[in-house]
């Protein structure tokens, strides 16, 4: 077995409220230095060998991002 | 990157400029050229092309727009078509506006978000008349319900209607839903908003006043939805190129709730001359449309404007279609105080310009000029096109082909088998699937929602006065005659906010159609315009504003002429509205209002039962609807009746099944003449009603005074729907076909 990593952010040009409630957040909580927050999802996946990476994608792409406002990163950890 | 100012575009006219791929024409792009004596710079090009696109310009509506402005004006009207929404008096000195708007390609290409923010869209759009929101309602269209591409786009659609209005604390008291193979890869999502001020309070979109501060509020811009006013609702989908993504918006009804609240406490304390929200066009709109209805110029540092990226050039800065944030025009003195409210509520403000009387809009940029535009000739002046028009070619075949060749149930258990198959159609169904996922009693002031006729909600505590509103369109009947499909779509709203006792005053539409290049489609959309107009003369109602989309194909095939409807109604009284169940009193009589033909074209049952579109549709006979209201409203506020509900989709049969299972109460019922005409004719300008002995009575004479035919059908009891020559259907059958449809189709739903 091995573990996938799948991360699904939200493109960089789509607002992000939930990021922006953190950020504001952070400020009244008297935090310093932290400029901006963006707010994402991370999936981990028990995968049987041999990993099929470009199911994994299909598999990101399909259910777990919705890639007409996210982007996803996966991440095969050895 | 290199700034094309206002001074380059002088010195180098010979530039090639991408006015093509902005969606403007050759023509158009000279017509810019002449207008400024130059060629445009790329951010006045930007401008210009969001700004005379189909959306924002209705370029190829406006010819025949005119018919609404030439209708007698109304006494009620207070603020009409070219605002944000129009306005109308319900008395006690309240003033009511509402409006619908179509999200309808956003929503395809993602389903959650483009339905949440038309909800965002429409809602900035009533509160920059003054008023606070009050509620909303969602007149939505797909395809059919089994195909794949309903079941991605319907959920989602729901879920964002849902999740935004309910975000906001806003009831959803309404609305519709229609499955049709024409909205397959064209869904229709309308979505109607509804607010109330004082007389008083009305505030217009102007920049007036040199000198006065131009300040942006709300969410920061960002590179989003940038075109998308232009290029989303100005292609079909099949011609999209690559670079023509559109980059959806996200909605953000938090910060929207917050916006609300502090626009609220900012108009109370008479801070602003005017305002406006920031819709498709994006700042681009909102300066030019405010200058140009004010002093006449305006002066706008783009550096000023609150950026989410700070890699956004100036053109994106101008095209971006960022949700939540308004404009306003605020004397210098009162600049200060219009900050502080904005800070309380955590929303983001900043003086970005300054009114004058130059009547250019100039912007600058990095310290260049940028643009320097006459603003008229960017919100106003935009191309007019008379485009062709012809009466499509299968339109007589189409009406010729009568649904009397179909056949037709006549047993005992046929008509049953057939009543039982239309109301378990997701057309006819329960639709508690979709509204049981919106909040429809937020606020406390919703007096009817879904699944009555119209949304009710109480305007004042202390008199009770409230208004009533319904949408309904029907492509069917437009597909088949677009004047009549028309009218009837007036007339059922106009009926369903009257079945409630209320008065109907005013509409607002929504026209959904195909490609305006396509002459059979302008045809259509002419003579659906024409057939509102005359409905709108006819029962004296005024249009208050509406809302055109166009470009609902795919490929050669275009949705039915679809207008939307809206009708807004008062009732001087909510305690004593007019509810669709039966059983609310002992011994209630049940009686039908209305003359009934042989009238199938269009019908739910030809659709349903054959897959049949052809003839003609019903007859709309408006002096009966108008006749038939003021019996119902009479007879509300007397107190004659228990129940009444429209007969319309579906006919009788739908209706009875309505009425009877809204509180579990079943009926016996014999009709006059043909039973099969009897139960499924969709004949218009009819009502069920039920009262007691005395109340029916009472109603019988005023009927006989303002000649509207009524007829007794029945009584009240029992635990099965009991029509005589049909076989009985238990109560219980009668339930699960109905209530079963939609979550068989489309899952249990998941709370959110």
């Amino acid at each position: 077995m091995t573990r996938v990593v799948v991360d699904v952010m939200l493109k960089t040009e789509i607002s992000d409220p939930q990021g922006q409630a953190v950020l504001s957040a952070l400020t009244k909580l008297g935090h310093q230095g932290v400029q901006a927050v963006r707010q994402g999802k991370r999936f981990e996946l028990e995968v049987t060998d041999p990993v099929d990476e470009a199911a994994i994608r299909q598999i990101a792409d399909t259910l777990l991002a919705n890639p007409v406002i996210e982007d996803f990163s996966v991440h095969v950890q050895t | 990157m290199k700034i094309d100012t206002v001074e380059a575009a002088g010195r180098t006219p010979d530039q090639e400029q991408p006015h093509a791929a902005l969606g403007l024409r050759g023509d158009e792009y000279q017509r810019i050229r002449d207008i400024l004596d130059r060629r445009p710079t790329s951010a006045e090009l930007a401008m210009y092309s969001v700004m005379w696109s189909e959306h924002c310009s209705y370029k190829s509506s406006k010819v025949h727009l005119r018919p609404f402005g030439d209708l007698p004006s109304s006494e009620r009207l207070m603020v009409g078509i070219g605002e944000n929404a129009g306005v109308v008096d319900i008395g006690d000195g309240y003033a009511v506006t509402f409006k619908a708007e179509s999200h309808n390609h956003p929503s395809y290409v993602e389903p959650y978000q483009g339905a949440a923010t038309g909800v965002g869209g429409i809602v900035r759009d009533i509160l920059t008349m003054g008023a606070r929101p009050l509620a909303v309602m969602d007149p939505l269209r797909f395809g059919p319900p089994e195909a794949a591409d309903t079941a991605r786009v319907l959920p989602g659609v729901v879920a964002g209607v849902g999740g935004y209005g309910n975000c906001l604390g806003l009831p959803n008291i309404g609305g519709e839903l229609v499955f049709d193979g024409c909205y397959a890869g064209n869904p229709l999502v309308n979505v109607l908003c509804v607010g109330v001020m004082r007389h008083e309070d009305i505030k217009l979109a102007r920049a007036p006043g040199p000198g006065n501060a131009v300040i942006i509020f709300g969410s920061r811009t960002g590179p989003d939805g940038i075109g998308g006013a232009s290029i989303l609702a100005s292609e079909t989908f099949e011609d999209q190129k690559p670079t023509k993504r559109p980059s959806v918006q996200v909605g953000d009804p938090f910060t929207e709730k917050l916006l609300i609240e502090c626009c609220l406490e900012i108009f109370a304390a008479d801070l602003v001359v005017g305002i406006q929200d920031f819709g498709a066009a994006g700042l681009s709109c909102a300066t030019t449309e405010l200058a140009s209805a004010g002093t006449g110029g305006m002066h706008v540092v783009l550096d000023e404007v609150p950026l989410r990226d700070q890699t956004m050039t100036c053109e994106e800065i101008l095209m971006s279609e960022s949700q939540e944030r308004m404009c306003a025009i605020v004397e210098p003195d009162k600049v200060d105080g219009f900050l502080a409210i904005c800070a309380k509520w955590e929303v983001r403000a900043a003086v970005i310009g300054t009114v004058n009387d130059s009547g250019r809009l100039t912007v600058e940029w990095r310290g260049e000029q940028i643009v320097d535009v006459p603003p008229r000739t960017v919100a106003h002046d935009g191309p007019v096109y008379e485009r062709p028009l012809s009466r499509p070619d299968d339109q007589d075949a189409l009406q010729a082909d009568t649904p009397d060749r179909l056949s037709r149930p006549s047993s005992a258990d046929e008509l049953r088998d057939t009543l039982l198959g239309l109301i378990a159609h997701p057309n006819l169904a329960d639709k508690t699937w979709v509204t049981e996922q919106y909040d429809s009693y937020v606020r406390g002031n919703t007096v009817l929602s879904q699944p009555e006729d119209a949304g009710v909600l109480r305007i004042d505590e202390q008199t009770h006065r409230g208004i009533a509103l319904s949408t309904d369109g029907n492509g069917r009947y437009g597909r088949l005659d677009p004047y009549v499909g028309a009218q009837l779509a007036v007339a059922e709203a106009y009926r369903n906010v009257a079945v409630t006792g209320a008065t109907p005053i005013a509409i607002t539409d929504c026209l959904n159609f195909g490609s305006p290049e396509e002459p059979g489609v302008m045809w259509q959309f002419a003579e659906s315009i024409r057939g509102i107009a005359d409905a709108c003369r006819e029962l004296g109602l005024p249009v208050t504003g509406g809302n055109v989309s166009f470009y609902n194909q795919t490929g050669d095939v275009a949705i039915h002429p679809t207008p939307v409807i809206g009708v807004l109604g008062v009732l001087d009284d909510v305690r004593l509205r007019l509810r669709q169940g039966l059983g609310r009193a002992a011994g209630e009589q049940i009686a039908l209002l209305g003359t009934t033909r042989a009238e199938f074209g269009g019908s739910q049952w030809a659709g349903i039962m054959h897959g049949h579109l052809g003839g003609l549709p019903p007859t709309a006979d408006l002096a009966a609807e108008a006749r038939l209201a003021g019996v119902l409203a009479q007879a509300a506020a007397r107190q004659w009746l228990t129940a009444a509900h429209d007969v319309s989709d579906g006919g009788l049969a739908a209706t009875l099944t309505e009425s009877v299972l809204r509180y579990g109460v079943g009926a016996q019922i014999s009709l006059p003449g043909d039973r099969f005409v009897a139960l499924f004719s969709e004949s218009a300008g009819r009502a069920l009603v039920a009262g007691t002995a005395y109340g029916l009575a009472a109603l019988e004479v005023a009927c006989t005074e303002a000649r509207v035919p009524v007829t007794r059908i029945g009584t009240v009891g029992g635990d099965e729907l009991a029509i005589d020559g049909v076989t009985p259907i238990p109560l219980a059958d009668l339930r699960t076909a109905w209530t079963d449809a939609l979550p068989r189709l489309f899952g249990a739903v998941t709370p959110p």
